[in-house]
């Protein structure tokens, strides 16, 4: 009894998305499985069974089975998932924790650097008219510029001053992100109505005040959502940066010699870690949402 | 010192308005005479109230006096400076239409909002805050909300707000136009109080004939296009009011004439 009234937000979330979440999650497995039997279907012939006289169960269980699928099976991807976690120190290039602690580190310089850069750029645009003329055009270009084009440039550009590892990732996670923060903001900041902004005027309030104020408070609302997309664009952002570099460590690189070997079983081990990673990055930031806003109602 | 005062000791008016005019698109077909040849002079200590149809200008001219707007011919006064200085100096507190309170601030953190603005310290901040909320008969609701709040504590929320740096002036914009009639008769009735008790400047904008009869020492009557006044009738009654006093014949007598005003307006 205790428990239902102490739960917190993630659990009454739970409780109340328990049932569908459960129902999608067994319908993903179900398709899942039959599509590693449906894609592993002719290797597994080929190259497993082709001298046996085989039955329908024998190329079930040997398609969820081979250690190179074009699909792997979930089963292999968590025990994968579960031995390089537990099977190797975490200073081992073999676990995945480390890779992903690489990545996040990454990940979320950008995204700080990328946060700090939209906050900026959008209260410049609300506060200068030539501004938001100049600016957000550029701005709106340089996101259909593919970050996979861009990565290089920067890793060659940065490198030639020096800057290796974090720093090339974090620049290009933050190109991916300051965008949606942006662009929020600029409306967030936008946001007061007419009479709250003449209210700042008949107190002779200066326009600093009005954005420390006015302005920024009222644009939180807009900043969350954003900061969640944001943080998800960033990873992104950071681990397609670790596949030209050559990078050493991080899911990145983890996903391209996985690529490399033809170890599927790696790449989807990755793959999974990396949504984990974004899961955990995203709920952080509704976290902060909640913290920070619970005290609002209406706008 | 200011020219105004220099020349004799009397104070400045509190508002000096002379043939005021405000034209909007004035350059187009259909130029809009939002306001036309406007006198107002209000004395120190006066409750003032603007009274009209819509469009008749009485919003915009409590806006020209609140330096929201610009006159585009004639001149307007502010205890003796233009509104633009008035407004710097912080002379008058605003009392809009709707409350306008920050969700994201308590009601103490609002009604403190304008002390922080003018850079008082945290702690003179603080008590003066909690002063006015007293004023207003909201202590008890400091760390509350505002949407935890009804309209007509809101609306109580934004003139402890308006009064918190004691202006000389206070100017309301249909403060109670979106409350219930029981909530707004019981507000008057307070804002009355409190003009007896503190002889503050206040120049009210209603559509209502109850309130401002109830509630003014003067009642400009203003007409539609072009925005105009067309008179302006000083109240017999005596200061000390109640809400009672609304069926005495004098309150009748005098309401009647507001609105005998306001009907000649519409005609011309």
């Amino acid at each position: 009894m205790d428990m239902t009234l102490k739960r917190g937000p993630v659990a009454a979330a739970l409780g109340r998305q328990g049932a569908p979440i459960a129902v999608v999650l067994v319908l993903i497995g179900l398709v899942w499985y039959g599509l590693a039997v449906a894609l592993n279907a002719q290797g597994a012939i080929e190259r497993n069974l082709a001298d046996l006289q085989w039955t329908w169960q024998d190329l079930v269980a040997t398609t969820w089975a081979m250690e190179r699928p074009v699909l792997p099976a979930p089963h292999q991807v968590a025990i994968d998932l579960w031995g390089s976690i537990t099977g190797w120190p975490l200073n081992s290039p073999r676990n995945l924790l480390l890779h992903t602690v690489v990545t996040a580190e990454s990940t979320l310089a950008g995204f700080v650097m990328g946060t700090l850069l939209g906050l900026l750029l959008s209260i410049a645009i609300v506060h200068s008219r030539t501004l938001d003329r100049a600016l957000l055009p550029w701005i709106v270009a340089s996101q259909s510029v593919p970050v996979l084009a861009i990565a290089p440039i920067v890793l060659v550009i940065l490198g030639s001053f020096g800057l290796s590892g974090v720093a090339p990732k974090a620049v290009i996670a933050m190109y991916l992100c300051f965008f949606p923060v942006t662009v929020a903001m600029v409306q967030g900041l936008r946001s007061p109505q007419i009479i709250e902004t003449e209210m700042l005027h008949t107190y002779a309030a200066s326009s600093w005040q009005a954005l420390w104020m006015l302005r920024l408070p009222a644009s939180l609302p807009f900043l969350f959502p954003a900061l969640r997309v944001g943080v998800a664009a960033s990873l992104v952002g950071a681990m397609v940066a670790e596949l030209p570099t050559g990078a050493q460590a991080g899911l990145g690189a983890r996903l391209l010699t996985g690529s490399y070997y033809g170890q599927t079983i790696q790449i989807w081990s990755a793959l999974v870690m990396s949504a984990l990673l974004g899961l955990v990055l995203t709920a952080a930031m509704a976290g902060l949402e909640h913290l920070v806003l619970r005290s609002r109602r209406q706008a | 010192m200011n020219a105004a005062t220099a020349s004799d000791d009397t104070p400045p008016l509190a508002v000096d308005v002379r043939k005021a005019s405000l034209v909007y698109n004035p350059h187009s077909d259909a130029p809009v005479h939002a306001l036309s040849a406007v006198d107002l002079a209000i004395e120190p200590g006066e409750f003032v109230s603007l009274i009209g149809p819509s469009g008749c200008g009485k919003t915009t001219l409590l806006r020209v006096i609140a330096d929201l707007e610009h006159i585009t011919g004639g001149s307007a006064l502010v205890n003796g400076v233009s509104p633009r200085e008035a407004r710097l100096a912080r002379a008058y507190g605003y009392v809009f239409q709707a409350p306008g309170l920050f969700p994201w601030r308590t009601v103490l953190g609002n009604v403190k909002l304008p002390l922080q603005i003018h850079g008082r310290s945290a702690r003179e901040c603080e008590s003066i805050a909690r002063e006015q909320l007293q004023r207003v008969g909201l202590t008890g609701f400091e760390s509350k909300y505002p949407w935890q709040l009804s309209g007509g504590m809101q609306q109580r929320v934004s003139i402890a707000r308006a009064l918190s740096f004691e202006p000389r002036i206070l100017m309301m914009d249909e403060p109670f136009g979106a409350l219930d009639e029981i909530t707004r008769d019981r507000l008057n009735e307070q804002l009355q109080q409190m003009w007896q008790r503190e002889r503050r400047t206040v120049v009210f904008v209603t559509h209502s004939i109850a309130e401002a009869v109830y509630l003014s020492t003067r009642i400009v009557i203003m007409s539609p296009r072009p925005g105009r006044i067309v008179k302006v009738i000083a109240s017999p009654l005596s200061d000390a009011r109640t809400l009672d006093m609304r069926d005495s014949s004098e309150f009748v007598q005098l309401a009647h004439e507001v609105r005998e005003a306001l009907a000649h307006g519409h005609d011309a």
